[in-house]
């Protein structure tokens, strides 16, 4: 996998300091104990991703993926111009939830995260964590040129062009913007690519997680978080 | 004379069945309440078989991480509140099969259940370390614990009344006529019982707990996979068990799985009918209304009982 993004101004020379109330202090308690912290360390789990075999049987699995792709849960995580365009799937001209497509607030409840535009530099570390909360198997989509080679915002100074480079993608809906209909259409096919047993992003994601970290590390300088947020 | 004189190995055969039937029943009718919601609102709505293939989903994620023994227990004692709820009660009145491990004193006991999946789901949610399950938490309990006295007092009203704490002496006083409903011979009771059952059915305007579009979403941020698979279980058995005590006292029981159904199904919609008409309480909102309207027609039905 090489990274597309040259262009991209990258390693740069000043390191940006963690931010205060990240770095490791000893603290009072009320009670008087001193106690040493570490926020990175303290609240998040460190356990780099596994990779996830498959069910045993084939029919099994194949019965699990039905219901994975009759089920699809979508984070509400918006950015870009594309999370209006999700929302009339909610309405009754379009009402994604005949499809079993629902929408949850929270990331572990989430199978599908839809990259709904281009990503600031900024709101692709807030889509890396949403990403790694999600349990397995989880996909990804991509909606809009943007995330697909960068759009309009090719030669933007603090937005990614390729989305695939920091986080693996199964399905683009191309298009700027690309109409609800098309984002249904979207969504019949990764149905189709997961009954194909095709939907194994979360797995290439543990495979080649080193260079995907190495990817995301070189556009986010304030890297405050620890490699792997589960 | 053995410790359990009624008692015969059979029937947990029997209560597994029924078990199975409210299951089946839950998963059914809840669909098809959001399907009527979504046909109100004009859309399509999901299929009804939709919270199986959720279930299904959730039961097959392939990795899940614990918080620690308590997370794990919160959605086992949740699912414990409603599993609980219904074997103690009897289900179908007069049916040696549905009859479950109903005894004397199972109103009590009810009561109990009630409250238990809850105080469980608080544990379990306060071990996830996330602050919106420790908000969300403390909002449904207070909000659960203050809708509890008007049913309470409805309930001891009723015992008062027919001299019981029996459920199935409670519903064969009922029997006969639609008249002989506690909900005509007691409205008072009735009404009270009704404000907690509104109030507990995690519907809107009593919602603010478990509402994606409150503090997301509340007790099960945390919860995923397996857990939650739990939890959905539980939401759809715990609304039709606590409606199964409402159907005994206060609407005559049932004496066949058809009128139970329907029974079923009406009260429930009651809390759906309410539900989208009314804008969501804050819980301060939801405590005073309680105490305000609930509390004071308990304390009447008691005293006029």
């Amino acid at each position: 996998m090489k990274d597309v993004d040259d262009k991209f101004l990258k390693n740069p020379d000043t390191e940006v300091p963690l931010r205060e109330e990240l770095r490791p202090r000893k603290v009072t308690t009320p009670d008087g104990q001193e106690i040493d912290i570490d926020p990175l360390r303290d609240y998040f789990c460190e356990a780099k991703p596994k990779v996830h075999p498959k069910a045993y049987s084939k029919i099994v699995e194949d019965f699990y993926n039905w219901a994975r792709a009759n089920s699809l849960w979508i984070l509400g995580f918006g950015t870009g111009c594309g999370a209006i365009e999700m929302r009339p799937l909610m309405t009754p001209r379009f009402d994604a939830y005949r499809y079993g497509i629902q929408w949850r607030p929270t990331p572990r409840q989430a199978n599908l995260l839809v990259i709904s535009g281009y990503l600031s530099v900024k709101t692709l570390k807030r889509a890396i964590r949403a990403y790694e909360q999600m349990p397995q198997p989880k996909y990804v989509m991509g909606l809009g040129s943007c995330t697909i080679n960068g759009g309009m915002y090719w030669d933007s100074y603090n937005t990614i062009k390729r989305l695939d480079d920091y986080l693996p993608v199964d399905m683009y809906v191309a298009g700027c913007m690309p109409r609800p209909e098309a984002l249904l259409h979207g969504f019949m096919e990764l149905k189709r690519v997961i009954k194909e047993g095709k939907g194994e992003g979360a797995n290439l994601y543990a495979e080649n997680f080193d260079q995907y970290k190495a990817n995301q590390k070189a556009v986010i300088r304030d890297w405050d978080m620890p490699d792997y947020n589960w | 004379m053995t410790a359990f004189p009624n008692f015969e190995w059979v029937q947990i055969a029997y209560a597994l069945l029924t078990l199975f039937i409210v299951i089946n029943y839950g998963m059914v009718m809840t669909a098809v309440v959001r399907k009527i919601g979504a046909r109100v609102g004009g859309r399509y709505g999901i299929p009804v078989w939709q919270n199986y293939v959720d279930l299904l989903k959730n039961i097959a994620l392939r990795s899940k991480i614990s918080h620690g023994v308590m997370y794990y227990l919160g959605p086992v004692f949740r699912l414990t509140g409603g599993v609980g709820l219904l074997m103690f009660v009897p289900t179908i009145y007069g049916s040696e099969w549905h009859q479950n491990f109903s005894y004397a004193g199972d109103l009590i006991l009810a009561l109990y259940f009630v409250f238990f999946g809850t105080l469980g789901m608080a544990l379990g949610a306060g071990e996830s370390g996330h602050p919106h399950s420790a908000i969300g938490v403390s909002r449904g309990l207070a909000q659960v614990t203050m809708a509890e006295l008007p049913l309470a007092l409805g309930v001891f009203a009723l015992s008062l009344q027919y001299q019981t704490l029996d459920i199935t002496e409670i519903v064969a006083a009922q029997q006969g006529s639609i008249f002989n409903w506690t909900v005509f011979t007691n409205p008072l009771a009735t009404v009270a019982a009704m404000v907690a059952f509104v109030g507990t059915m995690m519907r809107s305007p009593f919602d603010v707990a478990m509402a994606p579009q409150e503090i997301p979403i509340g007790p099960p941020t945390e919860y995923h996979s397996s857990y939650l698979a739990l939890m959905q279980t539980n939401r759809v058995l715990f609304p039709v068990a606590k409606t199964v005590i409402y159907m005994n006292l206060f609407f005559g029981g049932a004496t066949s799985w058809a009128e139970f159904a329907i029974k079923v199904f009406c009260l429930y919609m009651i809390s759906v009918v309410i539900g989208v008409v009314h804008p969501r309480f804050r819980v301060e909102q939801s405590i005073r209304f309680f105490l305000k309207w609930g509390l004071p027609i308990g304390v009447l039905s008691i005293l006029v009982v």
